[in-house]
Formats: structure tokens, sequence, C-alpha cells
């Protein structure tokens, strides 16, 4: 298969040029996975762009996305492949007393099978990107699915035989960690974990989607969200959070944060009220706090 | 830079990775033959000078796991890190320390202006001096200049001695010791403060408070690094390996993990118990048929001309155990109590009732704490300093702790209940009172001991843990996070 990454920085480049600022980690992930020919696996905390990073990958090769959307009770039929019975049944009652094995061969052909994600990706003649995700919805029967496409990027159709993939296709697989995820699974992909980016990428990537911000209030919005995330909460803010804030911010013409604005506008970053009250109490009670520590 | 001969460099890499993948093994992390393979493969599409893409080009094809990022890190740094040319240690040349530290520091400060500059680098400030540096470093966030800092005063202070069998932790402390990091945080926000024009607000400061605290994150850091390095270097690569091992968060041991394992076991017990609750709320949905449905296979029979073709099951309803757990929260064993509280109460709707109790030598319920709480880490903090479990003099004793419980508490126990004990059954020498165990047992439906000391420690000193489990219907050992979630998967 063609390479269409030179490096680990060419990989950088690209991915910014397509609005997806990537840090080392995840830039030479993506250029391993090419190379290997391997799935990546992405874990991490919801909203830190795993599905975007898949999205990005694909404008960035200008390769078509195909997304299976997993959820508990996938099955094959909803993933791999279906047979098109009424199709079937019509060709069975049109043809009418003919000879049974022709209508057999006939009716387990492409002609009546309907293609579900996986199997189209694997089918595909163009260029494209699988992107299956939250894969750790699925039990883990059903994880046995994707081990086949994931290891060989082959589809065996019992009546029809073995479908091998046209060309490798670059597969994410994306998972929120609610459950350990099979070590067939595993085994088979690469790990990647994005995590909270750090200070200087929060504040790039605010600065990049949200075009109409000033830099200050850039630096401060990504100083606050990480201020915010050391303290001890159920769901800590993500980064689309962070740029629903950022605009918000914006929309409402403030210039410069401080306890009250953030105060006012803190439910847009945390959605448990028990969250919202230790941020709250945080930012006013920073006085208390602070003596706190100087004894 | 380019790795198109990977023939001609293969072999002294592939020997050191297979010594790395085997320390990874040791460390305790899976690593399997395809993905010993895969690092081979992946290493020769990187090159080795790039060190974070190479570090994160074995992280992706080892370690499957973020919780063992932490453990993956030391080893890497041990085996890898210290390879590059800017990591070239003298002693190899001079056979001792003090020679090194010019060729770090000159590789590390191109043209950082500084005072001296030449060979004699910042060995001849005066510690004021250096004092002073750090301070503008850590105002500026001078980076390159920090991790120069960060050499320097490990040179300085932390007095390392070539085969002195001491472990990095103890230069560690040395060296911040002599840096006053707190000292220079204070500094730090005052001159901020008289910088700024106008007086900050409270939430400014707060600001600017982490903003400092980061970088002096990063400077312990580069710290830490450098004594590791310098260790290495000392030793050799096996032997540091060894020593700087780090347990994984589930193999820490919850009774002398320092305080830094501690914070990183709290953000393990998150993922942990939303992990156990999903897996055991499918397992009771999945779960196998009951009995059969008498009623319902008749009335389907109906249909097949009165033949119970199809018979028909009830839902399996598996009775959900009402829990009581009795935990000591003396100082040895108060972080275990804590997370096997936290964990319980975590997955409390896998019971039909949870109550709570804590003692030293006194005893007290504490189930109020937990109700109607959703933040169950908070519920668990008040435990511990709200609750009146302290008698006479805060000692652990089992017996009057068991005779207070027995006396207030013991009509509750019913053939629902399952009581869980925790503690070390340290007693200081008071009387056991194990009769009220054996009383215990006949009333409730099953009472376990857990015992978050090593197996090889019980029955010792004032340990009397066996003369309370005879009456039990079993005794655990229970010092980490994976055996105390087996536990409690064995409860439900």
């Amino acid at each position: 298969m063609e390479n269409h990454f030179e490096d680990v920085t060419g990989v950088r480049a690209s991915l910014s040029d397509v609005n997806y600022l990537a840090d080392d980690g995840i830039a030479g992930i993506v250029y391993l996975a090419e190379r290997l020919g391997k799935p990546i696996l992405v874990e991490g905390p919801a909203g830190t762009g795993k599905t975007q990073l898949a999205k990005s990958v694909a404008e960035m090769t200008d390769a078509r996305l195909i997304r299976l959307q997993c959820y508990e009770g996938l099955d094959e039929s909803k993933a791999l492949y279906e047979w098109n019975y009424k199709k079937q049944l019509l060709r069975i009652q049109a043809e009418g007393a003919g000879d049974w094995n022709e209508i057999e061969d006939d009716i387990f052909s492409e002609d009546f099978l309907l293609t579900r994600p996986l199997l189209e990706a694997i089918r595909a003649e163009d260029r494209v990107v699988l992107l299956i995700d939250e894969v750790d919805r699925v039990e883990v029967e059903t994880e046995a699915l994707l081990l086949e496409i994931l290891s060989d990027y082959q589809v065996s159709i019992p009546e029809l035989g073995t479908v091998e993939a046209n060309q490798v296709p670059l597969v994410f697989l994306t998972s929120n960690a609610t459950r350990e995820l099979s070590e067939a699974l595993k085994r088979r992909c690469l790990y990647l974990y994005i995590d909270y980016p750090d200070l200087e990428r929060e504040r790039e990537i605010v600065l990049s989607k949200v075009p109409e911000i000033d830099e200050n209030l850039a630096d401060q919005v990504a100083r606050i969200v990480r201020s915010i995330r050391q303290l001890d909460l159920k769901k800590s803010p993500s980064v689309s959070e962070t740029l629903d804030w950022a605009r918000t911010l914006v929309l409402l013409g403030i210039s410069k944060v401080d306890a009250d604005t953030a105060t006012e506008t803190v439910n847009i970053l945390l959605k448990y009220r028990t969250d919202i009250e230790k941020a709250i109490k945080e930012f006013a009670d920073s006085p208390d706090g602070l003596s706190d520590e100087e004894e | 830079m380019t790795v198109t001969e990977p023939e001609l460099e293969n072999s002294p890499l592939l020997e050191l990775l297979g010594g790395f993948i085997i320390e990874l093994r040791e460390a305790g992390l899976p690593v399997s033959l395809t993905e010993n393979l895969d690092a081979m493969e992946a290493v020769t599409h990187i090159p080795l000078e790039d060190r974070e893409s190479f570090k994160y080009a074995l992280g992706a094809t080892l370690v499957k796991n973020h919780t063992h990022w932490k453990a993956f890190e030391v080893v890497f740094e041990v085996y890898f890190s210290m390879r590059g040319e800017e990591y070239i240690i003298g002693s190899e040349a001079e056979g001792e320390f003090s020679g090194e530290d010019q060729e770090g520091d000159e590789s590390a400060l191109p043209g950082q202006g500084q005072p001296q500059g030449g060979g004699g680098g910042m060995q001849s400030l005066t510690p004021e001096q250096l004092a002073e540096m750090l301070f503008k470093a850590l105002l500026n966030g001078d980076m390159a200049m920090l991790s120069a800092l960060a050499r320097q005063a490990v040179l300085r202070f932390a007095g390392m001695e070539p085969g002195r069998p001491v472990g990095g932790t103890y230069y560690l402390y040395r060296t911040l010791r002599n840096l006053d990091l707190d000292g220079v945080l204070e500094k730090l926000m005052e001159e901020t403060k008289s910088q700024t024009s106008q007086p900050m607000s409270q939430f400014e400061e707060r600001l600017e408070r982490d903003e400092f605290l980061d970088r002096i994150e990063k400077l312990k850091a580069e710290v830490e690094a450098e004594i590791r390095r310098r260790l290495v270097a000392d030793r050799g690569v096996e032997a540091m390996a060894r020593t700087l091992r780090k347990p994984l968060p589930e193999d820490v041991d919850f009774m002398h993990a320092s305080r830094e394992e501690m914070s990183e076991l709290r953000k393990a017990i998150y993922p942990l118990t939303r992990k156990l609750a999903v897996r055991l709320a499918r397992k009771r949905r999945h779960g196998r048929k009951g009995p059969l449905d008498f009623r319902n296979t008749i009335r389907h029979s109906l249909s097949y001309g009165g033949v119970p073709a199809e018979p028909k099951f009830r839902f399996p309803r598996p009775a959900k155990p009402e829990i009581m757990v009795v935990a000591d929260i003396s100082g040895s064993v108060a972080s275990f109590a804590r997370f096997t509280l936290h964990l319980v109460y975590a997955i409390s709707n896998q019971f039909s009732k949870v109550r709570s109790f804590v003692f030293i030598d006194g005893l007290d319920e504490v189930t109020r704490f937990f109700e109607g709480v959703e933040d169950i880490g908070e519920a668990v903090h008040r435990v511990n300093t709200e609750a009146d479990v302290v008698w006479v003099d805060g000692h652990s004793d089992y017996g009057h702790a068991f005779d207070v419980f027995w006396e207030k508490f013991g009509r509750d126990l019913n053939p629902k209940t399952t009581v869980l004990i925790l503690g070390d059954a340290r007693n200081n020498y008071h009387a056991s009172q194990a009769w009220i165990i054996q009383e215990m047992k006949k009333k409730a439906r099953k009472v376990y001991w857990l015992n978050p000391e090593p197996r090889a420690y019980w029955d010792t000193g004032d340990s009397i843990v066996g003369e309370y489990t005879t009456h039990t219907d079993g005794c655990y050992e229970v010092r980490n996070l994976r055996q105390l979630e087996s536990f409690v998967e064995k409860l439900v």
C-alpha cells in the first residue's frame, strides 16, 4: 500500500491544516498506524477529540469516513452484512418453478447482499477511514465480530466466501473505557490515550476553533479550565466544553474573566450540580484556601 | 535520521528492546508476543533520535492500559532516555560525577546569557545566585533554564556518591529541601503582586498560583529525572530498573502507599468502581434462566393442544444481600477502610441495603454520611473527620468496639445480612471478645474478615486475627485494589 505520510512532523502539520492540533503522541501513532497497517484504539475521557481525530484524518487524507456507532445489542446484521430477504423472496417467486440449484446460487450472490459499515469499508474501491465509535458499548462477545476485520482486513461470508480488502483502510476504534476491552481486541490495535490537553495546546485549540477570541482571553480560559480540572470532580470539563465556554464569553462580549463572570458561566463547563458548587466555592473561597496553605 | 537500513543498527537496538520488554513484564505489564513483535517493527519506522515519538511508538504497541503508562514511562526512561548524545555522563571518561555537568550545562544552555558562561558553567555560582536564577526562571517560565538548574541542583545538593546503596527518593528529598520551593512559591506570588499595577483579585491570584505550581511540578520532575539518570549511570540499567520499578496502581499496597501513590489510587478507584458496576449489572441481566414457571408453561401449552412444548422460565431474581461494613479506621489501616467503603457504596445498588460502622476503640454508625450524597469521596472524608470513634485513648480496641456493636446493633442482624469486618486485628492486647463474632455468625448470612496485612504477618505481635476468624466464613488478605475488586465481585 502506498504511504501517504512522510514522517511524524508531516502528519502533525497536515493535521493542523485541517484544524486538528495533535501533540507528538497523536501524530506519531497515526503515522505508525499507517506504516504498520494496524488499527488504532483511542481511549480517553469524553470530549477530548477522539472521534474528531478520525474525522480529521479522513479529511486530511481525502478519504471517505465510514462510521459504525456501537451500542449494546449490535450484531452481525447491523455491523457486517445482511441478506436482503425480501428481494430474495421476490426472486424466488418470480422464477416460479425453475431449477432450485440455480436459484439458490443466484439469491446468495452479491446482488442480494446488503453491506453494513464494516463490509462496506472492506469493499470500498476509494480510500476510506473506518471509525468504530464507542466500542466499549458492545458486549464482550460482539467484539469477536471485529477481530477478523481488524487483524486480516477481511470478512468471511459463509455463502460467498471471503471478501478481502482492496486496500488496507485506516481504522480507528474509540472507547470511553466504561469497561475493559478484551485482550484479543487490544492486542490487534495500537493504543492511543488522548488525555486533556496541556495549557499551551488547549490555548491553541481555543484560538484555532474560536477565531474571534483574542489571545489574552484564550490564555485566561485555558488557565481557568486547567485550575478547574485540578479539583476533584465527577466530570472534568472537556475540550468541547472549553470551546463552548470560550464562545459564550465572546458572545457576551467579555474580554476579561473575573470571579463573578466565572461563577455565572461555569454551568457551561460543568454539568453536575455538586461539581458546579465545588467550583463556585473554589472561586469564592480562595482567600481561605490560600491562608490555609500558608499556615 | 532515516531508518532505511534497519539491519545495520538493528541488533543492539533489538537487544536493548528485548531487555526493555522483559523489564516491563517484570513490572507487571502484560506484554504478549504479538505486541513484542509489533514493537520491534514499529521502531524500524521511527528514528531513535526522535525520542518523544519513539516513546509513543513503543507505548502504543506495548501498553494497552492507561493506568500502566506511568510504570512504562519509568522503565522507558531508564532504558532509553539516557542514551542520547546530550545525556552522555562523564563517569565513563572521568570516573566520577564532577566532570559531566560542564558538557551538560553547555549543551542545555546555548546562549542563555549566562553571567559566567564558558566551561565553569553554573558551578562557580554562589547558592544565592543560583536561587536567584531559579526564581527568575520560574517567574518567566523558562523551561530550558529550569532543566539546567535542575541538573545543577542535583549536582550540588543531592550529595550523590557512586555505589552508595540509597534510593532515588533520598536524593530527591535532599535536593528539594535545599531548594525550598514552598518559600520560592510565596516569593513568586509577592513578586507578581507587586508587578501588577492594581491589586489582584483573589481569583487572579489563584490562577497565578496554579501556574507557578505547575512550573514547580515540572522542575521537580526534571530533578527526579536527573537523579535517575545519574543513578543509572552509576549502577547500570538492569539494577536501576529493578529499584525504580513502580507498582501498578492496582498493585499498590494500601498500608504502605506513599502520598503520591495514594492520590493515584484515589484516581484509579473511580474508573474501577464504574467498570465493576457495569460488569455486575450486566451479569445480573444476562444471568442464566430461573426455575421453571409452571403456570406460564401450561398457559402456552394451550396453543399446542395441551402439550407443554415450550417450557417457560421465571426471570432470575437473585436476592440482593444486605451489607454491614464494620471498619477499623485507626491510623495504620484507615486508608484501606476508606477504599473499601468507597467501593462498597459505589456499587450499593447491587445490595438491598448498606450500613456502615467505623471504630477505633469506640464505634459509631456512619450510614448517615452516605445517604443522599452524590459524592462518595466527600462522604468518606466526613467519616474520617466527624465520626465519634474514640472511647478511651484512641488505640484500637476490637473487643470493646464489638461489644458496642453487639449491644446496639446486634438485633439488626438477620439471615440476609452479610457482615464485612475490616481491620488488621491488632488489638493492643485488649480482650478479644471473639464470642461476639461467633454470635454474629449465627444470626447473619455470612461474616467475612478482610485484612490489609500480608498473610505472613497475621497472628504475630498483637494481631489476633486468627482468634476472630475461626468464627467467620472466610478471611481474605486484601492489600491492593486488585484483591479488593476480586473480593467485592465474589461478594455480589
